[in-house]
């Protein structure tokens, strides 16, 4: 960028005409958009800006409407607009010379998810390691830090939710789908996920399911594999996804039949799939009933 | 007979065994491909059952007649149980389509034997066959072969199969002469043997072929490299039944220790002997030990990542029993107290591996952490382990036990009531556990409360 090749006091003068202000709010495209924040972080530490001087901002996924996301946007609305600066708008500071701040792999990774995590402050806790990282290299290695921890907690939650829409989101076929082309009708899946975690997660089904039409349609937003892309959309409701189909009483019976009655374990089930998940999961209409019948099959059996 | 009706007796008849894993198998995916599957290291359950257990792959049993009369065997040839039969072109119909809805990762095709074990074992690889290659299936499938299928036969199940098993059933070779007469111990062992061969076989292929390099020369039309034939690339794995006769722990374990080294198992699976219907009727007509089963994988564990040998694990004076009131590393810890305290910043990792309470992730941390400083009292709550454990085998700078304490004959309760009356197992078992007295008997028999 050619404003980098000015002298560093050019640099610096230019630098702080834009930190003079109370603090920085930096707008990032989605909840999720962790390539915005390392973006916008990279220029913010290299101005030295300090973790209390920014607010972070996101859009709605697919909308340009600003959420009230800060804490302290509703009263100080008016001067926050005037000073809201994307990470684009960022990148044309002329900055001071700086090491450039080398993180693991494994750290980065670690990072990009726990900013899917629906948690507000998670930009601002990120940045905050960050920056005592750049003060302090020691704490690098220091996996036992709170804020690395708390870190890692988000992105273990986030993953968790990664994890269980790869295992839980179902596929209806959509009826009058299919083409005397692609027999195949298109597969729909309705999924709520509690972080933003659906464009981290579409990734595993178009390498599973590259030659399905498919769709997840989530609240917030939407994604659609057409065969050649992923397309987001807008979120949408329960009722645009299709319902049961004829062929989903196999799964439910395959459901019945697989659980042994003798081995009732409600709680290691909900441990691993708990209750917030089962009004979009077929077979979990059939847990009560199962739960209910357990003792006396197992009764038969031992009376036998 | 209808599919479903066929899929509700076949997935019945199979759900008694533990074996259930899709994970193993590095980086699969179907883009460029025909059809449709991945797999991408980590297994994915893709539900739970009431009884806790996941839901990864379609389950089912081929068929449920078979020559065979296994004692503990619901599907024996003397069971009254309903028969059925899927074709091979059933079972790749369901498959197919569980996986489009997301409801699998892929196939476990067992099966009762039908007129002899090489007719049996081509139909289940001729399942395997149809998904691979005439619909370019990339999802898991796992075969449970037959033992004296012929080892042609088993070459070729381990071609298009992820995983292979073959269940050794019963800890000891009399207890299988007892319960499952027809079977031989001796060819389940020489037929996991072969598998172990197959296996080795083509990893070292695998391994000589990245080795080997290609130079092109110039303007020479470039070379692709054969691939190295797949075989079972997630390994082979069993299963062993607890409780169906009177093997003690220690034999289970010691069992499970030569097979993982000398087959190389991925896994070994302990399934609690359930009962079942029109049970035979010298087996034990009891709930099934799952707290012991519990127990078993927890030693398990202990073998395969925390470094202990079987013989360690079950302690002297127990009449080779795990202790089912406190786990296999804490049980060990209260019975040799002369190597603790571990001083959490200096001891080598194989002894952190040791502490009760610390897993294997919260050993790392530890160790990563104290590369840079001193590891304090407030570290460890950094890890949200179950302190009160592993306070009482530990010192850091700022924290010293007393020698007393760790000494006192009251340690074991005081730890039992500190891990709030079996709180902490109950979430790592998700099992019930009373309340008060958490003896043994109670726990194991919870389910059935005032029966």
């Amino acid at each position: 960028m050619a404003m980098k090749k000015e002298t560093s006091s050019d640099a610096s003068n230019a630098a702080s005409s834009v930190l003079s202000s109370e603090f920085l709010v930096i707008e990032l495209e989605q909840p999720d958009d962790f390539d915005g924040f390392r973006q916008a972080a990279k220029v913010l530490l290299a101005l030295r800006v300090e973790p209390h001087a920014v607010r972070w901002r996101f859009c709605q996924p697919l909308t340009k409407q600003m959420q009230a996301q800060d804490l302290f946007a509703a009263d100080e609305a008016g001067s926050v607009v005037g000073r809201a600066l994307t990470p684009d708008a960022l990148e044309q500071l002329p900055l001071p010379p700086a090491q450039p701040l080398r993180l693991g792999k494994s750290q980065l990774s670690t990072m990009r998810l726990a900013c899917c995590h629906i948690l507000e402050g998670r930009f601002a806790l990120c940045y905050r390691w960050l920056y005592r990282l750049q003060a302090d290299p020691r704490l690098r290695l220091d996996a036992l830090d709170s804020d690395w921890r708390e870190i890692e907690r988000l992105a273990k939650a986030a993953g968790r939710e990664i994890h269980k829409m790869h295992a839980f989101v179902r596929f209806r076929p959509v009826p009058g789908t299919e083409t005397p082309a692609d027999a195949q009708p298109m597969q729909m899946a309705w999924f709520e996920p509690e972080h933003h975690v659906l464009r981290a997660a579409s990734g595993f089904f178009r390498r599973r399911f590259p030659n399905m039409r498919w769709a997840i349609l989530t609240p917030q937003c939407s994604v659609y594999w057409d065969l050649e892309q992923l397309l987001m959309a807008p979120g949408s409701t329960a009722d645009q996804a299709p319902g049961p189909d004829a062929g989903e009483q196999l799964w439910l019976t395959y459901y019945r039949s697989t659980f042994n009655p003798a081995r009732l374990k409600e709680q290691a089930m909900q441990r691993e799939m708990p209750r917030k998940y089962w009004k979009n999961l077929p077979e979990a209409q059939l847990i009560s009933e199962l739960v209910a019948g357990a003792r006396g099959r197992t009764q038969r059996m031992l009376q036998i | 007979m209808e599919i479903i009706a066929k899929l509700s007796i076949l997935a019945d008849a199979a759900k008694y065994d533990a074996s259930c894993a899709s994970s193993g198998v590095k980086g699969r995916n179907s883009l460029g491909g025909k059809g449709m599957g991945s797999s991408e290291g980590m297994g994915i359950c893709h539900s739970y059952a009431p009884d806790g257990r996941c839901i990864s792959l379609l389950k089912i049993l081929l068929t449920n007649f078979c020559i065979y009369d296994c004692r503990y065997c619901i599907n024996r040839k003397s069971s009254n149980v309903q028969r059925a039969r899927f074709t091979a072109a059933e079972v790749v119909e369901l498959t197919l389509d569980f996986y489009r809805r997301n409801c699998i990762e892929g196939l476990f095709l067992s099966s009762g034997i039908i007129q002899s074990s090489d007719y049996t074992m081509e139909q289940m690889v001729e399942v395997a066959r149809s998904l691979r290659e005439d619909h370019d299936f990339r999802g898991y499938i796992h075969l449970k072969t037959i033992p004296d299928a012929a080892p042609e036969l088993l070459a070729l199940a381990g071609r298009y199969a992820d995983r292979l098993s073959i269940n050794i059933e019963l800890p000891t070779q009399q207890g299988l002469q007892q319960l499952a007469p027809e079977k031989d111990a001796n060819q389940i062992q020489t037929a996991m043997g072969d598998v172990a061969r197959f296996i080795q076989i083509a990893k070292d292929e695998g391994r000589s072929q990245a080795a080997r390099s290609i130079v092109s020369l110039p303007g020479a039309q470039r070379v692709r490299r054969a691939k190295a034939p797949r075989y079972a690339p997630g390994g082979q794995s069993t299963q062993m039944i607890v409780g169906a006769d009177d093997s003690s722990d220690a034999a289970i374990l010691q069992t499970s220790s030569g097979l993982y080294g000398g087959h190389q198992l991925r896994r070994v699976y302990y399934s609690a002997f359930s009962p079942i219907p029109d049970a035979s009727a010298d087996l034990p007509l009891q709930a099934p030990p799952l707290l012991r089963e519990h127990r078993l994988y927890q030693a398990d564990w202990l073998m395969r990542f925390y470094g202990f040998a079987h013989q360690e694990i079950v302690l002297p004076g127990s009449a080779g029993m795990l202790d089912l009131e406190v786990d296999p590393k804490l049980a060990w810890a209260l019975a040799n107290r002369q190597h603790f305290p571990v001083n959490l910043n200096l001891a080598p990792k194989e002894w952190l591996l040791r502490v009760p309470g610390l897993g294997v992730r919260s050993v790392q941390r530890l160790l990563l952490a104290r590369r840079g400083r001193s590891l304090r009292l407030a570290d460890l709550q950094q890890l949200r382990t179950a302190t009160a454990k592993v306070l009482a085998f530990v010192e850091l700078t700022d924290y010293h036990p007393r020698r007393a304490d760790l000494e006192s004959p009251m340690l074991r309760q005081q730890l039992l009531q500190r891990m709030n009356n079996g709180v902490v197992q109950q979430k790592h078992s998700g099992m019930r556990l009373p309340d008060t007295g958490l003896s043994a008997k109670t726990a194991q028999l919870s389910l059935f409360d005032g029966w």
